[in-house]
């Protein structure tokens, strides 16, 4: 039998980003016993990627902002699919979240007098995110790296020991969470990276804090440790996930060079009069203006151009259409052979500017900055290439806005891996709020729920065993197949099938594909390194064990989107391109089931809660009537639109004429 | 535009190990930590290297490459001739792992012995500060973490013996940070030279250099600090004040 350490909490937190971070400080200052398990190592995680800032409505800048504000902001954002009560916990919990940071000592820029400065940002009414530069997510992640150092200090001064309430265990990876024979969570189980030993961490309590699932897919904005574990997690312990359909694509990442694909190229290039052009040298974007929006978009390249200047007296140019349209567009012109060189289309800024080449460094400074040092890319003299990424996961984890609890006793989830906060779309800026947000409720619901066990569960050996079986059996297996080979297809089928562009024929197509891959998941195999136990820093191994957790996001991505045939924010089919009042009531919910040994995804529809009468009422009704049925609006409003609908063909509210985008990157 | 580069990667852990010769390939518009992964996808899939946002932010994949300290992410294969060979070899101050990875934990240790920021009374949301006034150390926090610069430092690069007492210029810069923050109520002075052992810099400036976030760490942080500890200790105005009891010196604060 391998040898297993085991270490005993009150609340284990799996993640090291801005959420994971605050939720173990929270379940510290709830005086409970916290790991904080980390993937890399302390302070790397993907949160410090974040660029434009913290949406909080603390009215520093403009006075008349309010949670109110920021809350409708948010629905209108998720397209109201989000669960309007964790959208309203988060309008009204940021402000304090980003006051609670500064007191612990970052750095936000000011205003002039004094207060925190806020910047304007896609889909917010008012200037609302807190911001450090381009680099807030950093200013984040070390503000609670140092926040839990804070507590550690004090930790140290009272027991002697850094870590006696509050261990950062990093470069650790939690494989399984076990559960004890009444179904309630009793621990995790993982491996240390350095030496791949494993631990069994005995809690409680265990909060989800792993992020996003961005590695299934080939061209991503997330790194290496976006492989969708937590929500793997949570599906192998019985826990449900929600509406995983909803992906944000992003029209503009880097596909060229290689060492950056994925890379975001922020919206404001094309805000600042860069154009998309394809291998003809054409602006094709006129040829794919919607009949919807024939009325605000310029049609020919000479009043697209004087937009810039007079907005009043012209039509935008079509570059700046909404998020899918743009990235649809993109594909199109790929597919008719008219891509760059690299599978994307040029964005130029060359010769665009009036003041040439220095007004294109002095307007873009961090994208000048991106292309020069990283691609060698003189984003003056020459085009980029850009194609659409996968930046992030609306769908997640099912919890309980209040608590984040998870459907499974003793496990909650918080930040990306969660699901609702967004609803179909999330707008930019309010993902570091809801780290900080619902990082924190999560460790208040953590220590809560100890407190109010009567008994600690213990951890089953049947567990154990089990964890350990599928953990070594990679070495077990022979002459299987290379991780990383199996990894590139499962990539390449969701990138094609499962993109920002979906249709039924490609789904069922990918989900055939996906079986095949589950098969072959099944049976990867790795050598053990040549020194110690064998399993030490071994990055094909840990890959291997990965497969598990990005196949199951996979299939639960593939079979919602084949689900839900309507189009709404981060879900788009082109079988089904309007959106629908009536699915805007369903929210899709995954769970395993069959045969535990290789479960498959299933899936079921569940009624989304009707909003609360007083949040409504932020609302105009001619709003409401784009989103909701004649049955869910307020009782006045229902009988005007029922009497509407005896003239229109059918009641269903497609209306993909939405403008309010979206992340604004 | 793909040749056949040759490479030298060290491969070992921490009893012993050697430069071994790789032939791979390379495609225009690579990066180093590119080549490490196609030998890790098709040569060598145990070969262990750190990395994770590949774009320059997280400060993960710090090695030396033909001896300089560098983000293999940040290090584009267009800057060697086609028919050099590239030697990547772990970060030398700190032990090895395996491979390019190695145990960076001194830096974690010497975080954790810097006081905390502390602001005194001030209650959340009361805090006015000016621009101008938070600039100083927002250049410091942008620091990535990747220790190139404790890498590079010579006093204790091949120098074990110093660090105990010495915590490199991350975190004597992270020191400087915390005492130019406009919020900060502690006095971390009298430890920066005793705890953690700012007189040992003379100012080389080679920190700087290796610095991807473009830090001015010497001029803007180590220098000031050694100021501010001078003027603490020798300030004659101070010095007869104390003398004759009239001027209280401030608490210093003792390390974590």
């Amino acid at each position: 039998m391998t040898e297993i350490e085991r270490h005993s909490y009150d609340v284990v937190v799996i993640g090291a980003g801005g959420a994971g971070l605050r939720a173990a400080i929270e379940a510290r200052l709830q005086g409970k016993k916290t790991a904080i398990i980390s993937k890399s190592l302390f302070g790397k995680a993907h949160t410090v990627m974040a660029e434009g800032g913290a949406a909080a409505a603390m009215g520093n800048v403009n006075a008349n902002d309010n949670w109110k504000v920021h809350f409708r902001d948010t629905m209108r954002g998720g397209k109201f699919m989000n669960s309007w009560r964790m959208a309203e916990l988060h309008a009204k919990e940021s402000p304090e979240r980003i006051w609670e940071l500064e007191h612990w000592g970052a750095l936000f820029d000011r205003t002039k007098d004094g207060k925190i400065s806020q910047r304007n940002f896609g889909g917010h009414e008012y200037p609302r995110l807190a911001h450090v530069g381009d680099r807030t997510g950093l200013e984040l992640i070390r503000t609670a790296q140092q926040k839990v150092v804070a507590l550690q200090q004090e930790d140290h001064a009272k027991h002697g020991d850094y870590e006696a309430r509050l261990k950062v265990w990093a470069e650790t990876t939690v494989t399984r969470l076990l559960k004890d024979a009444d179904g309630k969570i009793c621990g995790a189980f993982g491996y240390v990276r350095e030496t791949g030993k494993f631990v069994v961490f005995e809690a409680p309590a265990v909060v989800l804090a792993t992020g996003g699932i961005g590695k299934a897919f080939k061209v991503t904005s997330n790194s290496w440790e976006y492989t969708g574990d937590g929500h793997a997690l949570a599906l192998l312990a019985g826990g449900t996930l929600l509406n995983m359909e909803f992906v944000q694509f992003h029209p503009t990442g880097m596909v060229w060079p290689p060492s950056v694909k994925g890379i975001l190229v922020t919206e404001s290039v094309r805000g600042d009069r860069g154009v998309l052009r394809n291998s003809e040298g054409k602006r094709f974007m006129f040829d794919y203006i919607p009949e919807v929006f024939k009325d605000q978009y310029a049609t020919s390249e000479a009043e697209g151009d004087r937009w810039y200047d007079d907005p009043d007296n012209n039509r935008r140019p079509p570059e700046l259409l909404p998020r899918d349209e743009v990235a649809r567009a993109i594909n199109s012109e790929v597919k008719a052979g008219r891509g760059s060189p690299h599978g994307g289309v040029f964005l130029t800024v060359v010769d665009r500017m009036p003041g040439g080449a220095a007004e294109i460094v002095r307007r873009l400074p961090s994208m000048y900055h991106q292309f020069k040092e990283l691609a060698d890319v003189d984003i003056t003299k020459e085009a980029m290439e850009v194609g659409p990424t996968c930046h992030y996961v609306m769908g997640g984890v099912e919890v309980d806005p209040d608590t984040a609890a998870a459907r499974v006793p003793g496990l909650f989830a918080a930040g990306e891996v969660s699901g609702g906060m967004h609803g179909s779309n999330r707008l930019g800026g309010n993902s570091l709020s809801d780290l900080l947000v619902f990082g924190r409720r999560a460790g208040l619901g953590a220590s809560q729920y100890v407190e109010g066990l009567t008994a600690r569960p213990t951890v089953p050996d049947a567990e154990i065993e089990a964890a350990t079986a599928e953990a070594m059996a990679p070495f077990e297996r022979k002459d299987g197949e290379n991780p990383y080979t199996v990894h590139a297809e499962l990539q390449q089928t969701m990138n094609d099938l499962v993109g920002i562009i979906r249709k039924e024929e490609e789904l069922e197509r990918a989900l055939v594909a996906l079986g095949r891959l589950r098969e072959r998941v099944a049976k990867v195999s790795v050598e053990p390194v040549a020194v110690g136990d064998g399993r030490g820093y071994h990055p094909g191994w840990h890959l291997a064990l990965d497969l598990r957790n990005m196949l199951l996001v996979s299939e639960a991505v593939a079979k919602a989107a084949l689900e839900r045939q309507e189009s709404r924010g981060g879900h788009t089919r082109d079988d089904y391109p309007q959106m629908s009042a009536e699915w805007r009531k369903v929210n899709l919910v995954c769970s395993l089931a069959g045969d535990p040994s290789s479960p498959h995804v299933e899936l079921k529809r569940q009624p989304m809660t009707p909003m609360r009468d007083d949040l409504l009422e932020l609302f105009d009704n001619d709003e409401l009537k784009k989103y909701l049925t004649a049955e869910e609006l307020p009782a006045g409003l229902a009988e005007e639109v029922k009497a509407e609908d005896g003239e229109a063909d059918d009641g269903k509210a497609g209306d993909a004429a939405d403008e309010s985008e979206e992340d604004g990157r | 535009m793909s040749y056949e580069a040759k490479f030298k990667v060290w491969r070992g852990d921490d009893g012993d190990g050697e430069l071994t010769d790789y032939t791979v390939e390379v495609n225009e518009g690579e990066v180093v930590l590119d080549i490490i992964h196609r030998l890790q996808a098709t040569q060598a899939p145990d070969l262990a290297v750190r990395w994770n946002c590949k774009a320059g932010k997280c400060g993960s994949c710090s090695a030396e490459i033909n001896g300089m300290p560098r983000l293999l992410c940040m290090t584009r294969m267009s800057t060697f001739a086609p028919d050099e060979t590239v030697t990547v070899t772990p970060v030398r101050t700190f032990p090895v792992i395996r491979d390019l990875v190695t145990d960076v934990s001194y830096n974690y240790e010497k975080a954790r012995q810097i006081p905390s920021f502390d602001p005194g009374d001030a209650k959340p949301g009361e805090l006015r500060m000016q621009q101008v006034d938070v600039e100083r150390s927002q250049e410091f926090r942008k620091c990535i973490e990747c220790f190139l610069c404790q890498n590079v430092c010579h006093v204790i690069r091949d120098h074990e013996e110093n660090k105990p007492e010495f915590s490199g210029p991350r975190f004597l810069m992270r020191i400087g940070e915390l005492e130019m923050h406009p919020a900060d109520v502690a006095d971390r002075r009298e430890i920066a030279a005793k705890d953690h052992g700012l007189g040992f810099c003379n100012i080389t400036k080679c920190c700087t250099e290796v610095c991807p976030e473009h830090i001015k760490i010497t001029d803007n942080a180590l220098i000031p600090m050694k100021e501010r500890v001078v003027g603490r200790k020798y300030d004659p105005v101070v010095w007869l004040g104390s003398k004759l009891g009239i001027v209280k010196k401030g608490q210093d604060t003792p390390s974590a």
